[in-house]
């Protein structure tokens, strides 16, 4: 049996950087890809504004990809492409992988430790419960995508998009450029779902109309589809009477949210955290499975893959560091909780005994604030204060706990967003 | 008349108010008028797309602008990309369509295949 000191589970842009940080000081490294190339969904998001935090610099998808493959110079390196992971166990402290290829056929292969950076997957009509009948002509905002940019298929004519997710944003430019006509993007929510710029570049420029607090309420069609019925929503999200629109469409694009990816093989199981639907971690992104990690999308989801890529550096720094000296170390946690006004904070829970390097927490705030205080307590006492302006559900945001910051080792942390006046 | 915009600058988003004679209001800073302004005057914008190519891999290759095209010229940049024809290898950087559209700019493509 093959033997390796980490094994990194997805090759997308959190894999290529976790192998990256996991390989240095001659630790050996699998990486293990289920597509024909590294890089994930980079590269089919062939639009740029990916890279300004990382990188310092505008680059589009599989440029962001490609640099950060790039980068993979260790020797100590390994890499399997077109591999799909079936198992995955852990026996004392030892991690067992199950993996399947052309080459190789079914394959298990063992290490200290384990990273998963298995990326998200896109929410579907079953989710959503959209009602009418089931003609084609019905898709993810992200299988579009593919099918535009790497197949080369055109998906339609007519396209209607539900949900202001950004993937939908941006493929209602990329469609439009293309030829087709885009009538117009739902979202059922008061307010957009992707950034600022994408609703700015992709709808605004466009012309393309932007319908808030509306839903789908019927599809017709028999073989393809035919035409979609939005409807107004009010307050407590019902249909209102005598709103509904018709669109005559030949398709209709679905971006209404990603989820964390983490139970495509099976085995082993990790605390979990409701809110953001993937594992719960401490500030190095190791899981409730000591000695095996998660980050990037496979974790919570990002607006940015900058932030995707440092998430999972420092992961698989850690990776590295468990499986050379840290295996045995005795950890004292405590929770991390979110307060008011914070939709879900990470990580969910800091080891005190690790006090070299400061902590970045992740959150993202339940409602538009002009301005906001946020403050990081210990029960009554304030650890952190910072104050911030124009916090938005769509922008992730981050505070750093810098390292001369002590905690108190047994009162769980908070993390409190208080409006401000004016 | 005035046009209204968001203003992209940076994340705050403030709801911008131009007239005809290019005098900015609802901007909480400088780059706010500068945005707006490029926006009345000269509206640009980095075109990216895909071109065909005859790779076992795959069937597109992506594309940019080198730089950003006019606003304006970017629905008559797209024939001219889509009538290109690829054959690997393919650098990333390599230049797909030289001067499109006599605009200056290159169209480059923004991957690399290999085969």
């Amino acid at each position: 049996m093959s033997t390796y000191d980490i094994i990194v589970i997805g090759g997308g842009a959190g894999g290529l950087a976790a192998a990256q940080a996991a390989a240095a000081n001659k630790t050996s490294v699998l990486l293990i890809e289920k597509d024909a190339r590294l890089g994930g969904i980079l590269n089919q998001c062939i639009h740029n504004g990916f890279g300004l935090h990382h990188y310092r610099e505008e680059l589009t998808g599989p440029e962001y990809a490609e640099k950060a493959i790039d980068e993979l110079t260790d020797k100590t390196l390994n890499i399997r492409l077109n591999t799909t992971v079936t198992k995955l166990n852990k026996e004392e402290d030892r991690f067992f992988v199950t993996y399947m290829n052309k080459e190789e056929g079914e394959r298990t292969v063992t290490a200290g430790a384990c990273v998963l950076t298995t990326g998200s997957y896109e929410r579907t009509r079953g989710a959503i419960a959209l009602p009418g009948t089931r003609p084609r002509g019905i898709m993810t905002a992200g299988s579009a995508q593919r099918y535009i940019n790497i197949d080369g298929y055109m998906v339609g004519k007519r396209i209607l998009i539900l949900g202001s997710g950004d993937i939908g944003l941006i493929m209602a430019r990329r469609l439009t450029l293309e030829g087709a006509e885009v009538v117009g993007v739902a979202e059922l929510l008061p307010h957009a779902s992707g950034l600022t710029r994408n609703i700015v570049q992709c709808l605004h420029d466009f012309d393309i109309p932007l319908y808030l607090s509306h839903t789908v309420t019927d599809i017709k069609g028999k073989e393809t589809l035919e035409s979609v019925t939005l409807s107004a929503i009010d307050a407590k999200g019902r249909p209102k009477k005598d709103s509904e629109k018709h669109f005559d469409v030949d398709t209709l694009l679905l971006s209404v949210g990603l989820i964390p990816d983490t139970k495509t093989f099976d085995g082993i199981t990790f605390k979990e955290d409701p809110r953001t639907g993937g594992a719960y971690v401490d500030q190095h992104f190791e899981t409730s499975v000591s000695g095996l990690f998660a980050s990037g999308n496979a974790l919570h989801i990002h607006d940015l893959v900058d932030f995707v890529t440092e998430e999972s550096l420092i992961a698989g720094k850690a990776a590295n560091r468990y499986v050379h000296r840290l295996k045995n170390k005795k950890k004292n946690h405590i929770r991390v909780n979110p307060g008011e006004g914070i939709d879900y904070v990470l990580p969910q829970r800091i080891d005190t005994t690790s006090k070299k390097h400061p902590v970045t927490f992740s959150f993202r705030v339940k409602e538009e604030n002009a301005q906001a205080t946020l403050r990081l307590c210990q029960g009554e006492r304030v650890i952190l204060e910072k104050k911030r302006r124009f916090l938005t559900p769509p922008e992730m945001e981050r505070l750093i706990l810098p390292v001369k910051k002590t905690l108190d080792v047994e009162t769980p942390l908070t993390l409190h967003l208080e409006v401000d006046e004016g | 008349m005035k046009k209204s915009m968001i203003c992209i600058a940076c994340p705050v988003g403030c709801h911008l108010e131009v007239d005809e004679s290019l005098n900015v209001t609802g901007n909480r800073c400088k780059k706010g008028e500068s945005y707006a302004v490029e926006e009345m005057t000269n509206p640009t914008r980095i075109l990216t797309t895909t071109v065909a190519i005859d790779s076992r891999l795959q069937r597109r290759i992506s594309v940019k602008s080198a730089d950003p095209l006019p606003k304006a010229k970017l629905f008559d940049c797209m024939p001219v990309i889509n009538k290109v024809r690829l054959d690997p290898p393919v650098k990333r950087g390599d230049i797909v369509v030289r001067n499109i559209l006599d605009t200056g700019t290159d169209i480059i493509a923004t991957r690399t295949i290999e085969e």
